[in-house]
């Protein structure tokens, strides 16, 4: 004991700091000025709960969320899972939710091949290619979302109907009923297309994963895991007797049948949001390549590398670490302004909300739900750009 | 070389300079012709320019409609009779914006002259000095767009420059403070601020003090706008080199006065132009005011192509407020970016 009193005081430096020393430490200075702060918001924040509660006492709703599992009594237009009137509230946000997801989804998926083609036209030495996405993107950046959101769906409403629709390719019907695609399932199997490529995916990724931990992952072998991947999928599903079957829609009396129909209120939702994005992302793009400077370029041909090679190995690089930050934020404005899709009419997570909050009353609760959702969300996806942010930063910087 | 000629070659190459380059253009050519001569038969060949709804019965825009509901969409339900108030409130926020513009007018008084601009306007708009106040759910159009805009953003600027300087402060409480607020605003869609502010807000507030839905979304989307600021302000005060806050302390000013001289100029002359970018997809954002039932300029013209004399001209009322849309924000962008360019040359001397 009195040893380690002696050890103790001849310890050189400063001995480390306790924790409360630590919290003090982070805590900083003004301490009680800081604790008045916090509690006074804390309790206008309290102040309010209780007059929301105090509200829905006297109009009589039961504050909580046992409201999610009453049955809501209306339709809803479209929708992944199964959803008749009756079923729980519970049901109706999820089918929004999933509404919401496949929209963003499919949005970033678009915007951002629509928005890498427009953005490196943009770059190209032809003048009038240029003059032409110059003039897109301003004309798409400085309009409304909404407005452009109310554009395409007048223009749906416009389409005629399917009996008049001529089929653009041969495949696409344009009607107003919606828009008609090709599609393609699986028939006679255990399980369904989405399903199939979830799991193609999921044994992708753990084989990548495998590989990583092994510490051999490179392009070859990364490659090979993912062919790997969807051919133990393809073998598989061939064997439990599934087969792929491609639909073209066609005309039959006075509708279009087979393929994938996408309601108008859906189409025109992807369309806005996919023209818009992808006009910014095609700025992020230009701006990421030309961020490269010219002397990259030029010392890139000086040690003989042709253009191909000098986009892949010097430019895209330096440009990435440019380009996924602000793509990131893209994607989360994406999913946000996703929301607008109430203001079309399309059965979305926001517009699922406020009909629940207006046929039940139980509005705070509903909106609790909507910004804990998005806030969940937002930074998953966050997390997972940032993740992506800096191995791509630390690519650029070390190797 | 004449300019002439000299325009000439550049199109020339820019053009037909090489194999590759003429199949682009013969390319964009061929989508032009696909897209331009159906838009112009619809916009001017097809279009009826004079007359009443009945005379619009060809395939092409209806002119004559914006000629008749160009009122409507500018100022919707205002009273008529009283619409000097709204062109008034229109010109000052256009003479308080430009003064801003405006790098040799930064200073106190243009600080002092915001906060009366929007009282005067919030006046003119409400009808003061007359016999009938105007509620708030007659306002609409364009004043409606541009005052809500220059209020929020306005009040949100203060807000934001305390969470910036919260985010960036070794006090840990308010530090966390800033980072959940801002980190929450920014996760949450502007719409569903919009529906705190019609469905909760009413709730929220003790009985008797109840204001109505104009102010209620102006208080919401202040908060909103405030966290995006916020981000753009800490920014610029991460630009700054710490040498600046410690020259500032040996010298002995205190932490106020050293972010009121030494630390704020600097860190706004740094992000205006980010500033006024965010300002630009703020006023893009105000028409989400739709959705809870204000009048702003778009849905102003969704209800002009809602009246039964002129049922259904959606696209020409569109294209009206498009054009209005984007003069004011394509303008900013190029003022942004000349803006840019002259704070850079003077960052260099």
């Amino acid at each position: 004991m009195s040893d380690r009193r002696v050890f103790r005081t001849v310890m050189p430096g400063p001995s480390r700091p306790g924790i409360v020393e630590k919290v003090r430490g982070w805590w900083g200075g003004w301490p009680l000025g800081q604790l008045a702060f916090l509690a006074v918001i804390a309790a206008l924040g309290a102040v309010f709960v209780h007059n929301v509660l105090d509200t829905m006492a006297r109009i009589g709703i039961l504050p909580g969320f046992g409201f999610l599992s009453g049955s809501a009594n209306f339709e809803i237009g479209e929708s992944a899972i199964a959803f008749r009137a009756g079923d729980t509230y519970l049901r109706a946000i999820l089918s929004g939710l999933l509404n919401t997801l496949k929209v963003s989804l499919l949005g970033c998926l678009l915007a951002t091949i629509l928005g890498v083609a427009i953005g490196i036209a943009g770059l190209s030495r032809n003048l009038l290619l240029s003059g032409l996405v110059r003039w897109f993107i301003e004309i798409t950046r400085n309009t409304p979302l909404l407005l452009q959101l109310f554009f395409w769906m007048s223009l749906a409403k416009a389409l005629p109907a399917p009996r008049q629709a001529s089929a653009l390719f041969g495949t696409i019907f344009l009607t107003s009923r919606g828009v008609y695609i090709p599609s393609v399932s699986l028939e006679g199997g255990p399980f369904g297309l989405a399903a199939a490529l979830a799991s193609t995916a999921i044994l992708a990724v753990a084989l990548l994963f495998i590989l990583r931990l092994c510490r051999s992952l490179t392009r070859r072998t990364g490659a090979v895991a993912i062919t790997l991947a969807f051919a133990a999928t393809f073998a598989a599903l061939f064997l439990s007797g599934a087969r792929p079957v491609a639909e073209l829609p066609a005309l039959s009396g006075f509708n279009i049948r087979g393929g994938l129909n996408l309601s108008p209120e859906f189409a025109a939702l992807l369309t806005g949001l996919v023209i818009k994005f992808s006009a910014l992302i095609a700025e992020i793009v230009r701006a990421g390549i030309q961020s490269v400077g010219g002397g990259q370029w030029e010392a890139a041909r000086a040690l003989g590398l042709h253009e191909g090679q000098i986009i892949r190995l010097v430019v895209l690089p330096q440009a990435l670490r440019v380009i996924t930050p602000l793509t990131t934020s893209s994607y989360l404005d994406l999913t946000k302004d996703s929301s607008l899709a109430v203001a079309i009419g399309f059965p979305d997570l926001v517009s699922i909300i406020n009909t629940t909050a207006n046929t039940t009353g139980q509005s705070m609760e509903a909106l609790i739900i909507l910004i804990g959702t998005f806030l969940t969300i937002n930074l998953s996806l966050s997390a997972l750009m940032n993740a992506y942010n800096t191995r791509v930063a630390l690519r650029g910087s070390t190797r | 070389m004449t300019a002439a000629t000299r325009t000439l070659a550049t199109l020339r190459t820019g053009l037909f300079g090489t194999r590759t380059n003429t199949l682009v253009t013969a390319a964009t050519l061929l989508l032009l012709s696909q897209i331009l001569p159906p838009l112009f038969r619809w916009a001017v060949l097809d279009a009826t320019f004079t007359g009443n709804a009945e005379a619009c019965t060809r395939a092409g825009a209806c002119w004559s409609f914006v000629a008749a509901k160009l009122r409507f969409i500018l100022f919707a339900f205002y009273p008529p009779d009283l619409q000097w108030r709204p062109v008034l409130v229109i010109l000052l926020l256009a003479a308080i914006l430009t003064a801003s513009a405006v790098p040799r007018f930064w200073g106190r008084p243009l600080l002092f002259a915001w906060p009366l601009t929007i009282l005067a306007c919030w006046l003119l708009m409400q009808g003061a000095f007359t016999s009938t106040p105007i509620p708030s759910n007659q306002w609409g159009g364009l004043p409606v767009t541009l005052f809500v805009w220059a209020v929020c953003f306005a009040a949100a600027t203060p807000i934001a420059v305390l969470l910036a300087l919260a985010r960036r402060s070794t006090l840990g409480g308010l530090r966390t403070f800033s980072v959940l607020y801002i980190e929450l605003m920014r996760g949450t869609p502007m719409v569903g601020i919009l529906y705190v502010a019609m469905l909760i807000l009413p709730m929220a507030l003790p009985d008797g003090l109840s204001f109505d839905k104009m102010l209620r979304a102006i208080v919401m989307v202040t908060l909103f706008w405030a966290a995006y600021i916020a981000e753009v302000i800490r920014a610029g005060l991460q630009a700054l080199p710490a040498g600046q806050t410690e020259a500032a302390t040996a010298l002995g000013l205190g932490f106020w006065r050293t972010q009121q001289l030494i630390v704020l100029p600097q860190a706004f002359r740094i992000v205006i132009p980010g500033l006024v970018n965010l300002a630009i997809g703020f006023l893009l954002a105000t028409s989400l005011l739709a959705v809870i039932g204000i009048f702003d300029l778009l849905n102003a013209a969704r209800a002009s192509a809602a009246d039964p004399q002129w049922l259904g001209f959606y696209n020409e009322a569109y294209i009206v407020v498009a054009v209005v849309y984007f003069a004011i924000c394509f303008g900013a962008s190029r003022y942004s970016r000349w803006l840019e360019r002259r704070l850079a040359a003077g960052r260099r001397l």
